[in-house]
């Protein structure tokens, strides 16, 4: 009998391509294929809210990898979502061409407005729809880089690292609050008409777009889903558990850890670049440190270290944030705060990994599943109390 | 640093490390010789873990030597460089990984490249698979292979960490207190275990207890205050009244 069983492929990721392949294909078609009034028919605001959870369930996605798999526990993430967005946002304003309101047909509104006499430089190139794309990624992924450089050689760790990754973001939002940074200050980046050429408001637009967001998730998810089953994940889930063993194993803890932070960033971004043409909208309120707190919640949610909780648990915390500000907006933040301190009095393990739990019980260790073992968080009932509180904290 | 002309394994000369001014370590100098096992001893703050983590490369002396292999300056490098140089390291209390199986923390420790993109594209390798059946064999977790580490027992996770340690084939292994909350039978089994290990690499155990360090039957080092008091066979060094002052108190 083999000591390392051959990886095999789980009930949970076809769950999930499955649901996934479904919507992509029975959201566009009731939407444009069932006129409207008929009781099937899913209206394009529908459709343009599922895919604004989508982007959500992708920014989770990259949370739960690195906080999860690695212990990283980032407030942050939101700065890498945004600038993402940003990046598709500015290739959208260069779209509207003389369309805008002073009727300039390279400088956006703002840019007149603020007396800009040409382009800045770093706006240059956006035009092309491909360089905008490069930017989406390669914006987060520097930011991440220099960011994780800096603090993972410096070996911050636990809630130190947490609270800079706050900073990280605050500074961000600050910053793109300035009209001199050229982004369109507080207002940031808006009125956006088309890309390819093709009308952004359209049903058949939005249904594209729906079908672009969960396409990129699945994708998003396979890229997890290949780090945490390789060798690699299993280091990474070493180093949550024992930072320091692994390193005396001669494993260059940084290293790995900047590796899946870039990463993160990276697919945080693709997240923010879906999500901003289907709202129509960036602007720096999207770096506020709460949003970023707010993804977290998501995660914690739906259960971390499990990828398919970070999904669940955006799409349903989203689910019910919309109908939730529907009917009673000013009590929001309440419900939000009372689900997290629910979640993590109730279900630490989050709704997925509570479920992955109780299977995984009562199939180990009799045939061990890759699958349970890989996505558990911590497949042991808690030993020591406090400690298990301050690592759900992530400290 | 001026290289030093020693025939010996690990070569610590003179080493010195302060924390706010408390002298962990103060003058320290010890040679181990290649195929060796010895076995240090002392009483609590004596500086045998700073010692450790001066070789690990946890801890930067202030002032002095630290040579592996007659080549390698300790103090320059850090704990993964020092770690994949052959020195493995077992601490005092249990350190496994314990949301993975057993084999998967053999695995996680053999002697591979160490490298992000290496690992990620890394698959087992027929070879490998056997190094960790051997191993499990090794330090008799062979049924609970597929356990995770979580569930072992605290005997069972010392020797899981002495396994992850041969994983790693290192030269020279550092174990600090094997026998720790082991029952008696566990630390004559662990006895044997290091004497196994010690046929084919050299062996520095720190350790409390007087008859597990009986059981190894090794030369002695008796550390006190972050320097060696004396050195020799157990017999000898437990006749010094230096020592036994240290121990036992005026």
């Amino acid at each position: 009998m083999s000591a390392i069983p051959a990886r095999r492929f789980g009930t949970l990721p076809v769950v999930l391509y499955t649901v996934l392949a479904v919507l992509a294909v029975s959201v566009p078609l009731l939407n444009l294929a069932v006129p409207e009034g008929a009781p099937f028919h899913v209206s394009t605001y529908v459709v343009t809210l599922l895919g604004k959870y989508t982007a959500y369930a992708l920014l989770a996605l990259a949370l739960d990898l690195v906080w999860g798999y690695c212990g990283i526990l980032s407030l942050g993430h939101g700065a890498f979502f945004a600038l993402g967005g940003y990046a598709m946002g500015m290739h959208l304003m260069r779209m509207i061409g003389p369309r805008g309101v002073y009727g300039n047909p390279i400088l956006p509104d703002f840019m007149v407005f603020l007396n800009y006499k040409e382009l800045p430089w770093y706006w240059l190139g956006f035009d092309n729809f491909l360089f905008a794309m490069l930017i989406v990624l390669l914006a987060p992924g520097l930011l991440a880089y220099v960011f994780g450089t800096f603090a993972f050689r410096s070996r911050v760790t636990g809630v130190y690292f947490s609270i800079i990754t706050q900073a990280m973001t605050f500074a961000m939002m600050l910053a793109f609050f300035r009209n001199d940074m050229g982004f369109g200050g507080n207002n940031g980046l808006t009125d956006f008409k088309e890309i390819f050429g093709i009308d952004l408001q359209l049903a058949s637009t939005r249904d594209a777009f729906f079908v672009v967001s969960v396409a990129a998730l699945a994708a998003g998810y396979a890229i997890c889903r290949a780090i945490v089953t390789s060798k690699l994940g299993k280091v990474l889930i070493a180093i949550r558990d024992a930072e320091s063993r692994t390193r005396f194993l001669g494993y260059r803890v940084e290293q790995y850890k900047l590796f899946v932070w870039v990463v993160s960033a990276c697919l945080a971004g693709v997240a923010g670049a879906l999500y901003v043409p289907q709202v129509g909208i960036i602007n720096p309120s999207e770096f506020a440190p709460a949003s970023s707190i707010e993804a977290v919640i998501w995660v914690a949610v739906g259960g971390r270290g499990t990828l398919v909780g970070a999904i669940l648990g955006a799409v349903l915390v989203n689910g019910f944030k919309s109908w939730f500000t529907g009917a009673i907006p000013e009590l929001w933040l309440f419900a939000l705060g009372a689900l997290f301190i629910l979640t993590t009095l109730l279900l630490p393990r989050g709704i997925v990994g509570t479920l992955l739990h109780r299977a995984g019980a009562k199939a180990m260790p009799a045939t061990l599943q890759e699958d349970t073992v890989d996505d558990a968080i911590s497949p042991e009932p808690p030993r020591d109390i406090k400690q298990e509180k301050l690592v759900r904290l992530g400290a | 640093m001026t290289p030093v002309s020693t025939s010996a394994l690990l070569y610590l000369n003179a080493i010195t490390v302060s924390f706010d001014g408390f002298r962990a370590l103060n003058g320290l100098s010890l040679a181990i010789d290649r195929g060796e096992m010895r076995a240090i001893i002392g009483p609590n703050g004596a500086g045998k873990t700073t010692m450790m983590d001066v070789i690990t490369g946890k801890t930067r002396p202030d002032d002095g030597e630290a040579v592996f292999a007659g080549v390698h300056d300790l103090t320059a490098l850090d704990e993964a460089r020092i770690a994949n140089l052959g020195i493995g390291r077992k601490f005092q209390r249990p350190t496994v990984f314990e949301s993975h199986t057993v084999a998967n923390n053999l695995l996680l420790a053999l002697k591979t490249t160490r490298g992000v993109f290496a690992t990620l594209f890394s698959s087992v390798s027929r070879e490998q698979d056997e190094m960790i059946q051997e191993l499990l064999e090794t330090v008799h977790l062979g049924d609970a292979q597929h356990t995770l580490a979580a569930n072992l027992s605290h005997g069972q996770k010392q020797w899981l960490e002495i396994g992850m340690l041969l994983a790693q084939q290192p030269q020279l292994l550092l174990v600090d207190e094997p026998a720790a909350g082991m029952t008696d039978a566990e630390t004559a089994k662990t006895a044997r275990l290091l004497r196994e290990i010690n046929k084919s690499r050299t062996v520095v155990v720190v350790e409390h207890d007087m008859a597990f360090v009986r059981d190894l039957d090794v030369k002695v080092t008796v550390m006190h205050e972050g320097s060696v008091l004396a050195e020799g066979p157990l017999d000898h060094v437990s006749a010094d009244e230096r020592v036994i002052e240290v121990y036992l108190g005026r």
